[in-house]
């Protein structure tokens, strides 16, 4: 266990150094669309509205930062390793190293957690200096489930694309949807049924609702965080058995 | 060092290697040689644990490639016939990587980096990132991260694809020094020439089935040392002769139309298009598919 985590930590260790060139393009292309979004729903088309007694800009800030988080740790994760498969094929390179398929898949999904923390941080700072927000351990908490989650997903993708268009295709299949659906603009609330039920086969929604619930000072959703924890968990078992198919 | 019996691999229906039997002796340098999809790199892939086979077993220093994959990789290093490097690393963080990853104490890591760069001559080109370096250089830099943890056994697929005639030679000097200093070195290769220059036995693989093992020098032996070479009716016949007296008293004996008689030694190419009916050259550019 000590040495899968130590190998982790040399995987990861080696996407550290090349972001350390690229940070400052890296934060600045990773922070453009939430706050796009962000001019355009809470100052644009949210202004005004009240959304179950907090103001719109009050609802849809943690929403965002769970959106970034989950794109920035999807394509942080994902983008790399489809490129160190497909083209570098320096991937074959850590198969082939004594490294467990456990260290392997964490290792590979830490820079996305990273990348996916530093944006939403970045964000929620932003976030804070516009509307008053609580921000708990329970909030760090789930911030990190989330970048987790959504970073295991983003490798599962890139293990599982063929091609670099498979990897953008399977990346606006799972993220489109979640982006506009997963409870970042608007409430679950008072939807039709089917909808409703869309919604929750979606990881977004579960991570807005912990991430809202904490920072407009509720109680806490827990069957939402051990559903986001499932959803977790199970990418993580389908990164390794993908794994395992691809040495088939 | 390499034990392989009956390995079968299929690709659909595609037999990539069929009961395939080899051994690799502890401090040889033995050539796999055989032309493109002949199942060379299939080989190396099921050796370094990145393909299993659909049957039958290989074995490292002992160790089998499916049930035992964490031993086997600690005993080899291989250098991949693609560029396999992350190309925004810069040379040392590409073995820097390979070192943690394979256990190397901080002090030991510092040591083999700066010795293995030296070795391979990429010493000043330490803080140069992958895309910075050329062709030869990237080759050359695979080399230096396979041979960092000391493995005991290198293979090498296609090393010298693609390198201008200098940096081949100044790689086939490296190959030579390493198992001068005790690796055992399995190569793949369709350069017929490589083979013969370098290996001390040679497994000719041609579909997925070894069709002739031996010395470059008994394999020449078995076809017949001295070749000839004749020019009639627009096509090249090969006839093979144990030795010079023997192929004299053929040419005399041929019908004056005969023109452009070559009287040479028989070299591995003749011994490889006699057991494939194909000449490699030719295939690898594609224009005459079978002789």
């Amino acid at each position: 266990m000590v040495k899968s985590l130590r190998d982790s930590y040399s995987i990861w260790w080696a996407d550290l150094r090349i972001l350390r060139h690229l940070w400052l393009r890296f934060l600045v292309t990773s922070l453009m669309s939430p706050v796009l979004y962000l001019l355009a729903f809470g100052f644009g088309l949210g202004r005004g509205i009240r959304v179950g007694g907090v103001s719109y800009l009050e609802f849809v800030i943690p929403g965002i930062i769970a959106l970034t988080a989950m794109n920035t740790s999807f394509n942080g994760a994902g983008m790399k390793l489809n490129v160190d498969r497909l083209y570098y094929k320096c991937f074959d390179e850590l198969m082939m190293a004594p490294v467990s398929p456990l260290a392997l898949i964490l290792g590979k999904s830490l820079i996305g957690v990273l990348r996916g923390l530093v944006v939403s941080l970045a964000f929620l700072s932003l976030g804070l200096a516009l509307s008053p927000m609580r921000v708990s351990p329970l909030f760090g908490l789930s911030l990190l489930l989330t970048c987790f989650t959504f970073s295991f997903m983003g490798v599962l993708a890139a293990l599982l694309a063929r091609s670099h268009q498979d990897m953008a295709t399977l990346s606006s299949v799972i993220l489109m949807p979640m982006t506009f659906l997963g409870g970042t603009f608007f409430p679950l609330e008072n939807l039709p049924g089917w909808l409703k039920l869309i919604l929750h086969l979606m990881p977004l929604t579960y991570s807005s609702q912990c991430l809202r619930a904490e920072a407009l000072g509720e109680a806490f959703p827990w069957p939402s965080f051990l559903i986001l924890l499932g959803f977790g968990m199970i990418s993580f078992s389908a990164c390794l058995l993908a794994l395992r198919r691809a040495s088939l | 060092m390499i034990v392989i019996e009956n390995l079968t691999k299929l690709y659909g229906k595609v037999k990539a290697l069929d009961r395939l039997n080899l051994e690799v002796y502890p401090g040889e340098i033995f050539g796999f040689l055989g032309p493109n999809g002949a199942g060379k790199t299939t080989t190396i892939r099921i050796l370094t644990t990145l393909t299993k086979p659909t049957s039958g077993h290989a074995r490292i220093d002992g160790f089998d490639v499916v049930s035992q994959p964490s031993e086997v990789k600690k005993k080899f290093g291989v250098v991949q016939q693609h560029l396999s490097l992350d190309r925004e690393l810069t040379a040392w963080e590409v073995m820097e990587l390979h070192a943690r990853l394979h256990g190397l104490s901080p002090s030991e890591r510092r040591r083999r980096i700066e010795q293995m760069l030296d070795y391979v001559g990429l010493g000043d080109q330490a803080c140069r990132t992958v895309e910075e370096l050329s062709g030869g250089m990237k080759r050359r830099l695979m080399i230096a991260r396979a041979l960092l943890h000391e493995p005991k056994l290198i293979l090498l697929d296609e090393p010298t694809v693609g390198l201008d005639a200098q940096t081949r030679r100044r790689l086939w000097e490296l190959i030579r020094r390493l198992n001068a200093d005790g690796a055992t070195i399995f190569l793949t290769t369709h350069y017929i020439e490589e083979a013969e220059a370098l290996c001390h036995r040679v497994g000719i693989i041609h579909l997925g089935k070894l069709i002739a093992l031996g010395k470059p020098s008994d394999l020449r032996r078995r076809l017949g040392a001295i070749t000839v070479e004749t020019f009639s009716n627009g096509r090249v016949c090969y006839h093979h002769f144990p030795d010079a007296e023997e192929a004299k008293s053929f040419v005399r004996g041929l019908p004056s139309e005969v023109k452009n008689i070559l009287i040479r030694e028989t070299s591995l190419e003749d011994v490889f298009i006699e057991l494939t009916g194909r000449k490699v050259k030719e295939d690898e550019d594609g224009k005459i598919a079978q002789g």
